[in-house]
């Protein structure tokens, strides 16, 4: 990790041109609706002293840590199973791999449908979109074990459970992190989505509702850019997993 | 001397594929190893080594024919013959420590002391907390072999284990190697393509045809340890083993 400082110059340099465009765009174009960079930051000040701000990330993260963590309980053991027992796998990838291209924001209509406006619908949301890439990915990280390792396990006898605990779990964990880090990436877009429409808290609600409540664009923006660092965050967090010194051996050679 | 049979391969017949376009890899192999004996076995690369190999350490099944080990049929891999291969199986999400741990039963109270010991035999003691990827070559296939010997297996399979090695780490496994079967007895099954390394090491040199596999010629080893490769003996050994080879030195 050398250079590190030098290598986010120049991306510090991008971000600072953007900003600076979109102010003398708003300044240039005496828009009185698209606010400037500094009313943004005024209305993130505004929303943060009265504790809204709060409320809403916290209800979205509550959201997406119930239905990601949800997501993770099931498709971990489902996806080593599928990975492990060949029927298993024939009988119900079929049915995830139609599942998995239908678009979260589909299910909205049947997640009321089913769980009324609460906090039910989301979480259900969530846990849909997230749960089938990091069920593929399980799958996949239990296919992928090269047979040396299953013959050298084999070959010491070790009792089934064993096996797991220490070599298709570990085996496959490079690739469950993979899928998380999807997941929990499709989670977070999903939550935002779902708050748009149907819900009264949150940051999505925060977006919608600062437009709907007298056109106040700078919430909106500020909401935007809210989501868009604290996803980065959260992918941060799960990348943090690929330095485990357990999974390591996957990323160097 | 008599020498009870560990290993017996009993007209072993292996092919793959259909009746179409079946290949006969191994036809009616048939020989005996000794306990505690170390017996190298050389043939043309593609004969069927590793697929014989593998059927005696009970990865594969024959066609027909069978392996006895210790008078009884082999059905599958278990801990008392443990196989070592050229790429190497070192799990690579586990410390050397846990590595080694692995074979062990998770109530053996002295699994700890063993590992330690076994560590310390193979030159490893201060790395075994290392990941396998923080080793060179030559300290993994230590490590390969160590995890081998603490289950304390009766026989060792060895398929090209010093292969993946550059010339002089292989010799100097190949050292290590005697010296850790000179404090424990164990059979050895080695396959090489390296005469040298056979000679060197075994105490019987088994010749296989090429495709489908037959024993072709069998050596005796009879010079003692420690050998000297470069010996008239161990060069006159050498010729007459390539020439079965189909080699012939000027």
């Amino acid at each position: 990790m050398k250079g590190k400082k030098t290598h986010a110059l120049p991306s510090i340099l991008v971000l600072s041109a953007v900003v600076a465009i979109w102010w003398a765009a708003v300044a240039a174009t005496k828009s009185v609706i698209f606010p400037t960079p500094w009313q943004v930051v005024t209305g993130t000040l505004e929303l943060a002293r009265d504790g809204t701000l709060w409320e809403h990330i916290g209800a979205s993260l509550f959201r997406v840590g119930a239905g990601f963590g949800l997501a993770v309980l099931v498709a971990i053991p489902l996806g080593l199973w599928m990975g492990r027992v060949h029927g298993a796998f024939l009988t119900l990838n079929p049915l995830f791999q139609i599942l998995r291209p239908i678009s979260p924001i589909a299910w909205i209509p049947i997640a009321i449908l089913w769980f009324g406006v609460g906090n039910a619908s989301p979480i259900y949301l969530i846990f849909i979109a997230s749960v089938f890439p990091m069920i593929v990915q399980t799958t996949a990280g239990v296919h992928t074990i090269e047979k040396r390792f299953l013959r050298a396990a084999e070959n010491f006898g070790v009792p089934r459970q064993k096996l797991f605990r220490q070599v298709v779990f570990p085996a496959s964990l490079p690739q469950i992190i993979v899928g998380m880090r999807i997941g929990l990436g499709v989670a977070w877009l999903v939550v935002v989505a779902a708050e748009m429409i149907a819900l009264r808290s949150g940051l999505g609600y925060m977006i919608i509702d600062s437009r709907n409540a007298g056109n106040r664009y700078d919430l909106v923006i500020a909401g935007m850019i809210i989501i868009g660092l604290i996803g980065l965050a959260l992918d941060g967090f799960m990348r943090l997993l690929e330095n485990m010194k357990n999974v390591r051996w996957r990323y160097v050679h | 001397m008599f020498i009870k049979t560990k290993i017996h391969v009993q007209n072993v017949h292996k092919g793959f594929g259909t009746n179409g376009s079946r290949l006969e890899v191994i036809q009616d192999l048939d020989f005996k190893v000794g306990d505690g004996e170390f017996v190298a076995i050389v043939g043309p690369s593609g004969c069927g080594k590793t697929t014989l190999m593998n059927i005696i350490a009970g990865f594969l099944a024959a066609d027909s024919g069978g392996v006895h080990v210790d008078g009884v049929v082999r059905n599958g891999p278990n801990s008392k013959g443990i196989m070592i291969t050229q790429q190497g199986s070192v799990f690579p999400w586990l410390t050397v420590r846990q590595n080694l741990l692995f074979g062990l039963a998770e109530d053996l109270p002295e699994r700890e002391a063993l590992a330690k010991e076994y560590a310390e035999l193979v030159g490893l003691q201060g790395f075994e907390n290392n990941y396998p990827h923080e080793l060179s070559g030559g300290m993994l296939k230590r490590a390969e072999i160590a995890r081998a010997l603490v289950v304390k297996p009766e026989i060792l399979y060895m398929d090209e284990p010093f292969s993946a090695l550059d010339a002089l780490m292989s010799l100097r496994m190949q050292n290590e190697l005697l010296r850790i079967l000179a404090k424990e007895r164990h059979t050895v099954m080695l396959i090489t393509h390296d005469v040298e390394e056979a000679i060197h090491l075994a105490d019987r040199v088994l010749v296989l045809s090429p495709r489908p596999a037959r024993i072709q010629a069998s050596f005796d080893v009879t010079l003692p340890h420690p050998r000297r490769v470069s010996s008239p003996e161990c060069q006159a050994l050498r010729v007459a083993i390539l020439k079965e080879l189909g080699v012939t030195l000027v």
